[in-house]
């Protein structure tokens, strides 16, 4: 058992020296989380405005004009095409064209009149989260009459907003958290993944199998540093999210960094099995964006996991990040506890167990 | 008798896919001697040496090494082994230190002891001003030292040497060699595998391998006394001439060229080879003289592996 953990520990050191020397990876260690984070998180939060819009105004009238006049002059929309139908308007949209359209129906000037219900439609490319965040800014605009320039009284809201492709509208808060999983994914599992393979590659194996270090060894000695690399990026994306992206902390820290470790073994095992399945450092990354475009597709992280169908949903479950984007959008935003989480806690430990087998089973002391 | 044999194989065979890599090498190495194996790449060494370290399964046949079954204990085999790998396997980005260290660890030995075991290998190798150096930027020369010490952190009582000198000068091959002979006299077994003929002469014992078959063992002395074949050599003026001669002959196993002299290797049946050499050149008309030679341990290897049907 002491020698156990002697040879354990020897392997973890080893990897922390070779990590400190290596200045790539090790910029890696920190650079990806802040550089991500910053990309995401300002592109989220950026007043975003002059989108590119289109207008169909089929009324004709002169109040139409001064919507679409008025739509502009918030600077929200810059107008760049006018087309006579809605199905036109739906196409340029549908093509990314344009990510706004206006649409003044036939009927503008009863519906105005009557007043129960907005006038115009808005239609908005949902695709990108953060196109809708900026043009539900047009949904504030009033409806004005030409005659007296002023706001009408008690008038309803000219626009009807209408997102195309994304039914459910998300904020940038619900992204960053989901964002911590996508960071640690990627990072954990891409230097796990290429640990035993470098190790294969550079011929250092050959000297690890002629030594006593059984195969759980070299496995748990590989990830105990990462485990703490992946504490350190989730204090930096902690703060980082906190002070630059203002997303709030509700739950408890404590649970945070308990969840986020046991994310960050189901992770590591990942990386693991995928370095025994690859051959060299460039399968193995290969494998690990193989491994990382459904994560980040089907995990809840991009587009809502309830709009689905029902197979992708199931394929979900199998992968830490579903389970963790879950996890870390209730303690955050929810300021859920681990217990309230408990169902996805333990499908984490459930995949670092079977990951960790596969990869003690796949790897062979030996040559053949 | 298991007791005096460091190493036993029967029948020793590994087949890789159609290809036969090691076909039915029998071995009994006893114990304080070293060992050669002498064969050109492919003919099968490294593929022996990683059956009898328990690295590879053998396809049939099988073997005991240190009294134990390989690769049924081969786990246990590993903390009385040493293998120096015939890549460098150490890492780069390690220093010579940190290495040893390393290794040290891994094979569990205490604190104390590690350190001054460490001490005592990087002074005997010569590393000691180096020990700080990272292993990636060392010589050939230091990077088989360190090798060499890495394998013996763990005192081993049979050690693998696979093609150790490769990349290295002929002085620290001098010096390699001097302490491969301090560890068996200190009662280590040593199995070394090589392509260079001077070195294969300093071994206790070989074993020429050719295609994976073992074609000749004994001791060099041995092996060059009871070379299957007569050596014969001539000089010429028109050395090519001479070869054209007596190249197509179908006693001549071989014909090699020395500067101006052929040394040619014939079928140890031929009745008075020099006669027969003479006359094939004077048909030719070369101006040539010949005379009988002592086999050296090259042509002990090319008579060997000629013989060997392809």
């Amino acid at each position: 058992m002491r020698k156990t953990l002697g040879r354990v520990l020897a392997i973890a050191r080893k990897e922390v020296r070779q990590l400190l020397r290596d200045r790539l990876t090790f910029g890696m260690v920190f650079g990806i989380p802040v550089m991500q984070l910053l990309l995401f998180g300002y592109a989220i939060n950026q007043d975003v405005r002059h989108l590119r819009a289109a207008v169909t105004d089929q009324a004709g009238t002169q109040s139409a004009r001064i919507l679409a006049a008025d739509a502009e002059a918030s600077q929200v929309v810059d107008i760049v095409a006018r087309v006579d139908t809605g199905a036109e308007l739906e196409s340029l949209l549908r093509r990314g064209r344009v990510a706004v359209g206006i649409l003044i129906p036939p009927d503008f000037e009863e519906r105005a009149a009557r007043g129960d219900r907005p006038a115009a439609q808005l239609l908005v490319d949902g695709s990108d989260p953060i196109l809708v965040q900026a043009a539900r800014g047009l949904l504030d605009l009033p409806l004005r009459d030409p005659q007296r320039a002023a706001p009408r009284a008690e008038s309803p809201r000219a626009f009807e907003f209408r997102p195309f492709y994304n039914p459910e509208r998300r904020s940038a808060v619900q992204i960053v958290p989901g964002l911590i999983g996508v960071i640690l994914t990627m990072t954990m599992t891409l230097f796990t993944a290429v640990a035993i393979v470098r190790e294969r590659e550079r011929g250092n194996l050959e000297l690890l199998i002629t030594t006593p270090v059984r195969t759980p060894e070299l496995m748990v000695g590989k990830i105990l540093p990462y485990m703490a690399i992946g504490l350190i990026q989730v204090t930096l994306i902690l703060i980082v999210g906190s002070f630059l992206f203002r997303v709030p902390i509700r739950g408890a820290i404590v649970d945070i960094y308990a969840a986020g470790l046991v994310f960050v073994i189901a992770t590591l095992g990942l990386g693991l099995f995928i370095s025994t399945l690859a051959q060299t450092q460039f399968q193995a990354f290969q494998l690990t964006f193989f491994s990382f475009l459904p994560q980040i597709l089907l995990s809840g992280f991009m587009f809502p996991f309830d709009g689905m169908p029902r197979p992708a949903q199931l394929f979900a479950e199998i992968f830490p990040l579903t389970h963790f984007v879950r996890i870390i959008r209730g303690i955050l935003l929810r300021g859920a506890t681990l217990t309230d989480v408990f169902p996805q806690i333990w499908p984490l430990f459930a995949f670092f167990t079977a990951s960790m087998a596969l990869s003690v089973a796949r790897f062979r002391k030996r040559l053949d | 008798m298991t007791e005096e044999l460091a190493i036993e194989a029967h029948d020793l065979t590994r087949r890789f896919g159609a290809q036969v890599a090691v076909d039915g090498v029998d071995l009994a190495i006893p114990r304080a001697r070293i060992h050669g194996f002498l064969g050109p790449n492919g003919s099968g060494k490294t593929t022996t040496i990683r059956m009898l370290c328990g690295l590879l399964t053998p396809s049939s046949g099988d073997a005991r090494v240190l009294g134990l079954r390989v690769p049924a204990e081969a786990e246990k085999l590993r903390l009385l082994i040493g293998y120096m790998t015939q890549r460098f396997s150490l890492y780069d980005d390690l220093s010579i230190r940190e290495n040893l260290d390393f290794v040290a660890e891994v094979h569990s030995l205490a604190r104390a002891e590690r350190r001054a075991r460490i001490d005592e290998l990087l002074a005997e190798y010569g590393l000691e001003p180096r020990a700080a150096q990272r292993a990636g930027t060392l010589s050939g020369g230091q990077r088989q030292r360190l090798a060499l010490a890495a394998s013996l952190v763990h005192r081993p009582q049979l050690l693998f040497l696979d093609e150790p000198t490769s990349a290295v000068d002929p002085q620290s091959r001098r010096e390699f060699w001097e302490s491969l002979f301090r560890l068996v006299d200190g009662g280590t077994t040593i199995l070394v595998s090589t392509h260079y003929m001077d070195e294969a002469e300093r071994c206790h014992g070989l074993s020429i391998l050719h295609e994976g078959v073992l074609v000749a063992h004994g001791t060099p002395r041995e092996l060059m006394a009871g070379i299957a074949a007569t050596v014969v050599e001539i000089e010429a003026e028109d050395v090519r001439g001479a070869r054209a001669a007596v190249g197509p002959l179908p006693e001549v196993l071989s014909v090699a060229q020395l500067g101006t002299r052929l040394h040619a290797l014939l079928d140890r049946d031929t009745a008075e080879p020099d006669a027969r050499l003479r006359r094939a050149l004077a048909e030719a008309g070369v101006a040539a003289r010949v005379e009988l030679a002592r086999a050296s341990l090259e042509d002990v290897f090319v008579a060997a592996t000629q013989r060997t049907p392809a």
